[in-house]
């Protein structure tokens, strides 16, 4: 009797654990989600507090953001908190996964279709009153089976990074600022000695394809519904870059010991580099002492080129208040706003009538701007992120391989993925 | 007859009753786990099960009623079709398959042997190197990735050291190129002198790249596993070889073995389950590499330190193929389990033919028995 009384407590305190231990795991869980739902009913579904997700360059990108936010939080009494994304693509996958997205995000171009596609998205833009405002390039860029979905964040090109000194310890004046494919050969080779190579940026598709783009080729054909990635021109222009390699003037930052270009251009390991406006706040922080000048990239043989990059302002459509959403995202676009985003952290206007006003206070930065009038999107179709991320670790070996077999391979794996998305 | 089934059959009852009591008890002891375990494990394995035959595209839930049945479409694409997919994953277990290849008994040897000297007597100070050798075992795996990126770098301490050997090092994070094709490069084998084995081959790639060996990158991978796991394996020998009581090793030394003996055919043998132990742990955790690429490499350099494990999160979360992330971990999965089953299976055939003949064969046991057989 002794013993089954004694197992009976035990069985009897031991379930009460159990039934404790359950219960708190579950009650914390069903406590936030009736917190949020009382704050939503509370307040009334067009007042539930937004959440902003960013991934943010540095804590003046996040300051920045965060005043904009609570300005228009202030000025339409709807509460917005910003968060800043460690990791953005995956804690975005994280939040459409769990069906509790941010309201509003940063979105690449290089996911957007992906979240378009599979109906994530908001297709708000064209709705928005300064939708026409938006250069056209970029509100392509962000246009999904015809709908213009999300309203561009704001936009880089790339543009050639010149250091200045080692530019005059080379004998170089202004008159040598290259324009054409020979003159960078030829004041790369002019600036390569033995602790500086002329020229560097990274092995990718993001840089090189500005070379296609001189060259009179392209990723895709015009409507971005075919591949053409193995043309004449494209050969032409990874044979080039490939020519440079080869012979010492352009080397890949990795190997001069640098993450980057900007790392290997600020510590002098590189005479020159291509790179977006993002270098400026990079050399600013890191680099205070290096003195560089900005030009536009080199014409090829079809005449200027180079690449744009650009984020969106995604809105979730599963998003509890869409509508506010929209009107921050308004604010967020509205040219002043832009401006005070490019004077916190060197970005440019994805609005045209910002434009001559940012081109007049950074007069050191308007090549980026004025590139923009023969800048291309990057390739940003559904399923498009693999393709380039092996074209990337082909261009890796480039100086080992032959152009045309990789360019063929890219075509094929590109024609795979565009002809299953549509 | 009757008075003693009676009591037999009053206490069975009783007894049953306690025993069901306890079953009910046991029950109640195991739920909390089995809620735990159910919840935490069953159902999320459960899930991806489901998305891997899905065409889940990561927007709500899984099982909403406009996710479809896609069947082995997800597998398909990553081991039939020969497209990027294909090739990806290929190359990931490529890469996956030397590292297992090189870590895991490398990274036994080394434990067992450091295990055997830190176990001896005479070893002056062996708590020093006891802590010592278990110390990158405690360090954060993300701490060492660094250490490791700043050691290997293309000027960096390795490179250093090598250069005072009169030996350009390689740019280690930074060179895709495949070790065992730079030693045969070295001999004149390349590409098209490989000829069959470049135009054939499995899971997208041929198997001239299979034949790749580890990258320089990977390589700096695997010696940083064996750096990190050895302490921890050596932990666990020296368990072992704290169990074999010294009169083993005397009666060893007393038939007149030497040392080399004694560890071979007597310390050896006894270590046999922990050796298993090891081994199995060690290729586990070999094929789910995953910490060392996402900090140091993200797959790079020319997707030479891709693994499934890596390849995994990247489909799943960064490009939103979420059927196909899923897909990869369960075929990595049925990997690991037919691994673990074929190496039990080997290490059983040799633990326990061997001896039995070995006593048999010993000359005194046939005349016993011939003895006892003749009277």
């Amino acid at each position: 009797m002794k013993r089954k009384s004694s197992t009976t407590t035990l069985a009897a305190l031991l379930a009460a654990g159990a039934l404790t231990l359950t219960a708190c795991g579950g009650g914390s869980g069903f406590d936030d989600e009736s917190a949020d739902a009382d704050a939503g009913a509370g307040a009334g579904a067009g007042n539930a507090e937004l959440t902003v997700l960013i991934g943010s360059s540095g804590d003046s990108e996040t300051d920045a953001v965060t005043t904009a936010v609570s300005d228009w939080s202030t000025e339409s009494g709807t509460a917005a908190s910003v968060n800043v994304a460690s990791d953005l693509v995956q804690q975005l996958s994280q939040g459409f996964a769990g069906g509790n997205p941010p309201d509003v995000f940063y979105l690449g171009s290089e996911t957007f279709a992906g979240y378009a596609a599979n109906g994530s998205l908001l297709p708000y833009a064209a709705e928005l009153s300064n939708a026409d405002d938006f250069f056209p390039t970029l509100s392509e860029t962000f246009t999904f089976d015809g709908t213009f979905t999300c309203a561009p964040k704001d936009f880089s090109t790339l543009a050639l990074i010149i250091n200045t000194d080692a530019w005059a310890t080379a004998g170089l004046t202004d008159a040598d600022i290259p324009t054409t494919w020979d003159q960078l050969r030829s004041t790369a080779t002019a600036l390569t000695t033995d602790t500086q190579v002329g020229l560097t940026f990274g092995p990718e598709y993001q840089r090189i394809g500005a070379f296609f783009e001189q060259a009179g080729g392209s990723m895709t054909s015009e409507d971005g519904t075919e591949a053409a990635v193995n043309s004449a021109e494209n050969v032409e222009a990874l044979t080039y870059v490939k020519s440079l390699l080869t012979e010492g003037v352009l080397k890949y930052p990795a190997d001069i010991d640098s993450g980057w270009g900007g790392e290997a251009f600020g510590t002098g390991k590189a005479a020159m580099t291509i790179e977006g406006n993002w270098i400026d706040g990079a050399m600013k922080t890191d680099y205070p002492d290096v003195s560089y000048t900005v030009v536009e990239l080199p014409a090829g043989p079809a005449g200027k080129g180079t690449l744009q990059f650009t984020n969106c302002w995604g809105i979730a459509a599963d998003g509890a208040n869409t509508g506010a959403a929209t009107a921050l995202v308004e604010h967020l676009t509205a040219p002043e706003t832009q401006l005070a985003f490019a004077d916190a952290f060197g970005v440019m206007p994805s609005v045209q009538s910002a434009a001559a006003d940012w081109t007049a206070k950074y007069p050191e930065k308007a090549a980026f701007l004025d590139s923009a009038e023969f800048a291309v999107g990057v390739v940003n179709a559904q399923g498009a992120t693999d393709v380039i991320a092996d074209f990337n670790a082909q261009l890796e070996a480039l100086a080992s391989s032959d152009p045309q077999a990789i360019l063929d391979s890219v075509q094929t794996n590109l024609e795979a993925v565009l002809g299953a998305s549509s | 007859m009757a008075t003693t089934t009676a009591p037999v059959r009053r206490r069975r009852p009783r007894r049953s009753g306690i025993q069901g009591r306890e079953a009910v008890a046991g029950w109640l002891f195991v739920a909390p786990v089995l809620v735990i375990l159910g919840l935490f494990l069953v159902l999320p394995v459960a899930m991806a099960a489901w998305v891997s035959v899905s065409d889940w595209t990561g927007r709500g839930s899984p099982f909403s009623s406009d996710v479809g049945f896609v069947g082995a479409q997800n597998y398909r694409t990553l081991m039939v079709d020969g497209g990027l997919a294909t090739q990806d994953f290929g190359t990931a277990m490529r890469n996956n398959a030397w590292y297992v290849l090189l870590v895991v008994p490398t990274q036994t040897a080394i434990s067992l042997f450091l295990a055997v000297m830190v176990n001896r007597r005479i070893l002056r100070g062996r708590g020093f190197f006891r802590t010592a050798f278990y110390f990158p075992s405690v360090t954060s795996s993300v701490a060492i990735v660094v250490l490791w990126l700043f050691l290997f770098s293309a000027s960096g301490a390795v490179n250093k050291l090598l250069s005072f050997i009169g030996i350009a090092g390689p740019n280690w994070f930074n060179d895709p190129r495949g070790i065992v094709h730079v030693t045969l490069g070295a001999i004149g084998v390349d590409a098209p002198a490989a000829g069959l084995l470049a135009e054939h081959g499995f899971l997208g790639i041929t198997w001239w790249q299979w034949l790749a060996g580890p990258s320089f990158a990977m390589s700096a991978f695997i010696l940083m596993a064996v750096f990190t796991t050895s302490g921890t394996f050596m932990l666990l020998f020296i368990a072992a070889l704290q169990n074999i009581s010294g009169e083993v090793e005397e009666a060893a030394m007393m038939d007149g073995t030497t040392a080399w003996q004694r560890f071979r055919l007597v310390t050896l043998p006894m270590l046999r389950p922990t050796l298993f132990t090891v081994l199995t742990l060690g290729l586990i955790g070999a094929w789910q590499v995953f910490d060392q690429i996402y900090t140091g490499t993200q797959g790079g350099p020319s997707k030479t330190t891709l693994t499934p494990a890596f390849l995994s999160y990247q489909a799943s979360f960064n490009n939103g193929r979420w059927g196909q992330g899923a897909a990869i971990a369960f075929v990595l999965f049925a990997l690991i389990v037919v691994l673990t089953v074929a190496q039990r299976f080997i290490l059983r055939e040799s633990d326990t033919v061997p001896r039995r003949k070995r006593f048999v064969r010993t000359p005194p046991v046939p005349t016993l028995t011939d003895e006892k057989s003749s009277t």
